[in-house]
């Protein structure tokens, strides 16, 4: 196994009861990927994604993250990952700037670090003067924006993104990808569930999950090629109109 | 260690900015102290009566002087016929009516026997009861007066003395009530709503994804009510020792110990809570309806749990501030040690065992 594979699955699987979430898929991520991990609701991209990241364990099958073994080493994955959710995720009667203590101080990062790298990002999103203002007062942009920032705060080696840009104008959204850009260009490995097909065009890689399997996983070109389509939007429905499972 | 301190400091946080809450949590308990002992009390206290005197006699006149002397009591009116008694009963000003006959005095004289009646509004029963009591024991001290120089061939001197509480004063059985009800309401309570409000806003995923262990996030959670807590028993124990003049009659050291503990049993409890509601809302309901009620009603500090029928005498075991408020009275009242609430203090041991196993087990579940 090379070593630049910073996520690899192979016939990972989960059941709840009778009801068969993940259905054996197969991927690999590359170091510095942005990997897109599209279907529609209820096709199974969450609990993949929560088998990743450690919250939930395989029912079957093998995955490492960051070379590190799902079922045994949870605790060293943990380390290596950050996460931001589909809900918002920073402490809205925290300041910016207690938010980015508190996160830095639960990766263990020590006070020096923490305090040069709130320098660093909020000189970056331009937002030195917001520093100490409470989140909740901040523009929902703005805060997404900050929510990435400190996802990759301790800087991890892959991000999980769940639906990062929900609800935000195409303006911020454009910029929040330009954000997802810079962080794999620094090395840092992109793992993003979304709707926005036209977020999905941005991906190195996508794979399309139809009830619980992986139905299609190549380059967005490559897959608009082999589908006959000219946008990820007709390649989707394609595959999408497929599916048994309702939608929930 | 650093994580769980920086997570304790984001926990302290959360309160500070809520100044609301804060001065709710830290200030319910010095109100309701002050409430209890100043305002709310069942001490009979200038009770407003009504005298009917048909007799306008010396010795029913002195029977009035003396009642009107007692504090317990105070005439509002001096009434003329029977039927004006139940118009001022109607009026509610008045609880209890003394009606003394004609010819007291005489009666009292060649029959060596009178009789006078006390009419109670008993709407309230309790009230009643208590108002009849205290004025029965007015009139027989004036009885016992007026025949002091004679000689009756048999009598019987009851004498009472009321222990642990000569004056019996309402406060040594509220303080040790509050003192459980506000544990229960700032561990119990807070800490399910503070738990479910992480898992509300998501943030709760953040923090399992995080290398933080999911214990330390729960414990870390407790911490802070942990500490006002503290500060309110502080505050309940300064206020009920100076203000009320409730003595701590037993060891201060075990009245906390034992404090502590029954902080710990609560915080469990709204560990546990936090596990299986879904919404702050439903934490709360589940606190309100399912612990403070029956902390209210069921630990002895309302109403006595003697004379209960069995089935809630049973209930009663399980609600774990009738075992701390036993060991606050027998503590701080009665002055006891640990040999005589050493069963009480296993049985809130036990119980804390109990809700904090379950509560990190079905935290545990929750993340598989």
């Amino acid at each position: 196994m090379s070593t630049d594979k910073v996520i690899t699955a192979e016939q990972l699987t989960k059941r709840f009861g009778d009801f068969t979430a993940v259905d054996h898929i197969s991927f690999e991520v590359q170091k510095g990927e942005i990997f897109g991990f599209l279907g529609a609701n209820g096709a199974g991209k969450t609990t993949a994604m929560r088998m990743l990241c450690g919250l939930s364990l395989p029912t079957s099958g093998k995955a490492t993250v960051a070379g590190f073994d799902v079922y045994k080493e949870n605790e060293k994955i943990k380390k290596n990952i950050g996460y931001m959710s589909q809900k918002f995720s920073l402490y809205d009667d925290l300041t910016v700037k207690e938010n980015m203590r508190f996160y830095g101080g639960i990766y263990g990062m020590s006070d020096k670090q923490i305090k040069d790298k709130t320098v660093f990002i909020l000189k970056h999103l331009h937002l030195e003067s917001e520093g100490n203002k409470l989140v909740k007062s901040l523009p929902l942009g703005w805060k997404q924006k900050l929510a990435f920032s400190v996802a990759i705060f301790h800087e991890p080696e892959i991000v999980f993104l769940d639906e990062p840009t929900g609800g935000v104008d195409p303006v911020t959204r454009r910029e929040f990808w330009n954000m997802i850009y810079q962080a794999a260009a620094d090395g840092i490995t992109i793992f993003v569930t979304t709707h926005y097909m036209d977020e999905a065009e941005y991906c190195n890689r996508v794979s399309i999950m139809v009830d619980g399997r992986i139905d299609a996983l190549d380059t967005p070109s490559q897959l608009k090629k082999t589908y006959e389509a000219t946008s990820m939007d007709e390649v989707f429905l394609k595959l999408a109109r497929k599916a048994v499972r309702n939608a929930d | 260690m650093k994580q769980f301190l920086s997570f304790i400091k984001k926990e302290f946080l959360h309160i500070w900015r809520d100044k609301r809450t804060m001065f709710i949590l830290l200030g319910m308990p010095v109100v309701q102290i002050i409430i209890f002992g100043f305002a709310l009390t069942n001490e009979v206290k200038n009770s407003k009566i009504a005298i009917l005197d048909y007799a306008k006699d010396a010795a029913s006149t002195s029977l009035i002087t003396e009642l009107d002397a007692s504090r317990y009591f105070e005439i509002d009116k001096n009434l003329y016929s029977y039927d004006e008694i139940e118009a001022e009963f109607k009026k509610g000003k008045i609880k209890l009516a003394l009606v003394i006959p004609q010819q007291f005095a005489s009666d009292l004289q060649h029959f060596n026997k009178a009789q006078v009646q006390l009419i109670a509004d008993a709407s309230d029963p309790n009230t009643a009861n208590q108002l009849t009591n205290y004025a029965t024991a007015v009139i027989m001290d004036y009885q016992k007066r007026i025949t002091n120089d004679r000689k009756l061939p048999y009598t019987i001197n009851t004498e009472i003395r009321n222990l642990y509480n000569p004056q019996l004063k309402g406060a040594y059985n509220f303080v040790p009530g509050v003192m459980a009800m506000v544990l229960l309401l700032v561990c119990t309570m807070m800490t399910a709503i503070t738990i479910v409000k992480e898992k509300e806003m998501g943030t709760m995923e953040i923090m399992l994804v995080s290398p933080m262990k999911p214990q330390m996030v729960v414990i870390a959670k407790a911490v802070p009510y942990l500490v006002l807590s503290a500060v309110n028993i502080s505050s309940i124990l300064l206020l009920s020792r100076f203000v009320l003049d409730v003595p701590i009659n037993g060891s201060l050291v075990l009245l906390l110990f034992e404090s502590i503990l029954f902080i710990l049993v609560s915080l469990s409890l709204g560990l546990l809570i936090s596990s299986a509601a879904a919404s702050q809302q439903t934490a709360m309901f589940i606190s309100l309806v399912g612990m403070f009620l029956p902390t209210v009603m069921l630990s002895g500090f309302m109403f006595p749990i003697e004379n209960m029928p069995l089935a809630l005498r049973i209930v009663s075991n399980i609600v774990p501030a009738k075992w701390y408020f036993t060991i606050v009275k027998s503590v701080m009242i009665k002055g006891i040690g640990l040999h005589a609430i050493w069963k009480e203090t296993l049985v809130l041991t036990g119980m804390m065992l109990f809700f904090l196993t379950v509560a990190i087990k079905k935290f545990k579940i929750r993340l598989a």
